[in-house]
C-alpha cells in the first residue's frame, strides 16, 4: 500500500505541473483585448482571422497612447526634449525587437510592413546580386510579397524563378531544392517560417544549412511563425527574416527587416529621403550607416512602441503554453469541421487523411467545401460574427498547384477557445443550410 | 549638470590645438561629419614610434561636437597608438564631464570617431563605422 498511495502522489503530482504549464488562462487573456468583447449583429464575435492581422491588447493601445500624447517628437531630428524623448522610446523598441529575435540592436530596420521588407531584400540586396540567369527559388508556400519582387526582377533584368513544390503533407520537397541548388546558380532562396493557408512549417535550419552549403543565401518570412513560435536568427543563421507588428498582436503600418551586418552595409538604400543620408550636395550623396541608411523618411513612432509594447506583453506567457494552446485549439477545429460533409481539407483533400495539429501543422487550416464559394460562405458566416479569411490568401501559385481558385482558411491566436471552434461548425452548418 | 558646462563652453569659445591644416606637413590627415548637427572635423598628426609628437584639427559645428575636439587635443601628444585604439566612448564621456544623451552622443564622440579612423588609416585599415565607436564599446 506505501508503493501505491506513492505512486498516486506521483501521478498526482504530474498532473498538477502538466495543468499549470499547459494552460493560458483564456478568459483573462480575452479580457485585454477590447475588440474581442463586441457583438455583431447580436452575436459575439468569433475571430478567427489572426493570419491575416490579429486583434491588439489594452497594454499594447496604451503604450502607444502614452507615446503620442506625452512622447511625441521627430526621432532623430531636433535637440528638444520630446525630440530626445521620441529618439529614446524608438531606439529603445529596436532594442526590444533585436532581443525578441537574438539579433544586434544595428541588424533590426523598421519598415511599414513584412512587405516593404522583403522589397528591399529584393530591390536592394538582389539589385547588387542577382544578375540576368541568375536563379532565386521560392516554394509553392510563399506569400505573394515574397513573390512579385522578384518575378518584377524577371521582368526588369532576365532573372528566372525557380519553383519548389510541396508533398501531400503541404511541405517544400527538399529533395527539389537540393536538386536546383546543385546547379549552383541559385543566389537566394526565400522560404516561409509557417505557411498561412497549409499552416506548415517548412524545417527552417535544415533548408538555410542546404543552401549556405552551395552558396546561396536565404530570406526567411517570419510574418505568421512570429506569433506563434520563438523565433532566434542566429540559431538559424539566415540571411535576412522579415515580419510585422500586426501579426503579432501589435500595430499595422510598422514591419521589420533582420539582416546580417555585413549584408546590410554593403547593400545600396532603398528609398531616399530625410534620416538615410551621410552627407548631400548638388551632385550627390553619401548613405548614413546601417540601420537608418534603410529608414528614409520620419519613422513610425508610435507604432515602434506598440511593437515594443506587444513583445512586452506576449514575453508574459511561455512559448510552449501558447503553443500548447493553439495546438488544443486546431485539431478541434480539425476534428469538428471533418465531420461537415463535403468539406476537404488542403492540401490533398482527401478525407481519410485529415492534416495533424501540431506535429504538421501550426496556426490554421484551410478548406474548400464543394458547392460553397468561399467568399458565400464567409459572408454569411461574417454576418453572425464569424471572422474567416476567404480567397486565395495572396498565395496564388499555391491555389494554382492544388487546382482551386479559393479556400477557407480558420487561423487561431492566444485568446481563442475551443466555444469558438464549436460555434464555428454550428454556423457553417447553418450557414451551408442557407446557400444550399 | 547641463550639457553646456562653463567648461564645454569655455572650450567652444576657446578651441585649444586648432588650427589650419597644410596636408603635406603631417604624417595623416582626415575628416569625418556628423550629418544630424552639420558637424566636420579634420584631425592631423604626426606619429613618431608608435608615440604622437604633435596633433592639430580644424573644423566646425556644434558646441559639444567643438569643445569634444578641444578637449581630446590636450590628451593626445605622447599617447601611444595602442592607448587610442583602447579608447572608448565611455573616456570620452568622462573628458567631457556632462551627461551626453541619445540626441547628442554623435557630437560628443565626433572627435573621438576621427581619430580612431585617423589612427586606422595611418595603419592602413579601412575605417571603422560609428556602429563599432558607439554600440559594439556597450557589449
Amino acid at each position: 500500500m506505501p508503493f501505491l498511495f506513492t505512486a498516486e502522489k506521483k501521478v498526482q503530482l504530474l498532473w498538477c505541473t502538466i495543468t499549470i504549464s499547459m494552460s493560458l488562462d483564456t478568459s483573462a487573456i480575452r479580457r485585454q483585448f477590447p475588440a474581442l468583447q463586441q457583438q455583431i449583429n447580436g452575436h459575439p464575435l468569433v475571430y478567427l482571422d489572426s493570419a491575416a492581422t490579429a486583434q491588439v491588447p489594452m497594454a499594447v493601445l496604451e503604450a502607444m497612447s502614452e507615446c503620442e500624447r506625452h512622447d511625441r517628437g521627430n526621432p532623430h531630428r531636433g535637440m528638444h526634449v520630446l525630440a530626445e524623448r521620441a529618439t529614446e522610446k524608438f531606439e529603445s523598441a529596436r532594442k526590444t525587437v533585436a532581443e525578441f529575435i537574438g539579433a544586434a540592436t544595428h541588424e533590426i530596420i523598421f519598415t511599414r510592413n513584412a512587405t516593404e521588407s522583403l522589397n528591399i531584400v529584393a530591390k536592394s540586396w538582389g539589385k547588387q546580386n542577382v544578375k540576368k540567369g541568375d536563379v532565386v527559388a521560392l516554394t509553392l508556400l510563399e506569400h505573394h510579397s515574397a513573390i512579385v519582387p522578384w518575378l518584377q526582377h524577371k521582368e526588369d533584368i532576365g532573372i528566372e524563378i525557380a519553383w519548389v513544390g510541396i508533398d501531400e503533407t503541404g511541405m517544400p520537397r527538399m529533395e527539389e531544392l537540393e536538386e536546383l541548388l546543385k546547379a549552383g546558380k541559385t543566389k537566394m532562396v526565400c522560404i516561409t517560417g509557417q505557411s498561412n493557408v497549409l499552416g506548415v512549417r517548412p524545417p527552417l535550419k535544415d533548408i538555410i544549412k542546404t543552401a549556405h552549403a552551395s552558396g546561396a543565401l536565404v530570406t526567411v518570412d517570419a510574418t505568421q511563425l512570429i506569433a506563434h513560435h520563438p523565433v532566434d536568427v542566429a540559431d538559424l543563421d539566415c540571411d535576412f527574416l522579415v515580419f510585422s507588428g500586426h501579426k503579432l498582436y501589435g500595430p499595422t503600418g510598422i514591419g521589420v527587416l533582420y539582416g546580417k551586418r555585413k549584408l546590410l552595409e554593403a547593400m545600396p538604400p532603398f528609398l531616399g529621403g530625410g534620416g538615410m543620408i551621410g552627407n548631400v550636395t548638388k551632385t550627390g550623396f553619401t548613405a548614413a550607416d546601417i540601420p537608418q541608411k534603410f529608414e528614409a523618411g520620419t519613422p513610425p513612432l508610435a507604432q515602434a512602441v506598440g511593437l515594443a509594447a506587444t513583445i512586452d506583453w506576449i514575453s508574459q506567457y511561455p512559448w510552449k503554453d501558447i503553443e500548447a494552446h493553439e495546438t488544443k485549439l486546431i485539431r478541434a477545429a480539425v476534428t469538428a469541421l471533418a465531420d461537415i460533409p463535403d468539406l476537404k481539407f488542403l492540401p490533398n483533400f482527401a478525407r481519410d487523411k485529415v492534416p495533424q495539429a501540431g506535429a504538421l501543422l501550426s496556426g490554421c487550416i484551410s478548406f474548400i467545401i464543394r458547392g460553397s464559394h468561399p467568399h458565400d460562405l464567409t459572408d454569411v458566416l461574417g454576418n453572425r460574427g464569424i471572422c474567416l479569411r476567404a480567397g486565395h490568401h495572396c498565395c496564388q501559385p499555391l491555389h494554382d498547384h492544388l487546382n482551386i481558385p479559393a479556400s477557407t482558411r480558420v487561423s487561431v491566436g492566444i485568446y481563442n477557445t475551443e466555444d469558438e471552434v464549436t460555434l464555428l461548425v454550428r454556423a457553417i452548418d447553418e450557414a451551408l443550410k442557407t446557400l444550399a | 549638470m547641463d550639457l553646456y558646462a562653463e567648461n564645454i563652453l569655455e572650450h567652444y569659445r576657446n578651441p585649444r590645438g586648432k588650427g589650419t591644416i597644410v596636408p603635406t606637413d603631417w604624417h595623416v590627415t582626415h575628416a569625418e561629419q556628423n550629418p544630424s548637427c552639420g558637424d566636420e572635423l579634420t584631425i592631423a598628426f604626426t606619429i613618431t614610434n608608435g608615440v604622437m609628437t604633435d596633433v592639430t584639427w580644424e573644423g566646425s559645428g556644434c558646441a559639444i561636437s567643438q569643445a569634444g575636439m578641444s578637449i581630446l587635443a590636450e590628451e593626445l601628444v605622447g599617447k601611444t597608438s595602442n592607448d587610442i585604439e583602447r579608447m572608448t566612448k565611455n573616456d570620452m564621456y568622462a573628458l567631457l564631464g556632462v551627461p551626453v544623451g541619445p540626441r547628442r552622443f554623435k557630437c560628443a564622440l565626433l572627435g573621438l570617431h576621427t581619430l580612431k579612423n585617423a589612427l586606422r588609416k595611418h595603419a592602413g585599415k579601412t575605417p571603422q563605422s560609428w556602429i563599432d565607436t558607439v554600440e559594439l564599446a556597450d557589449q
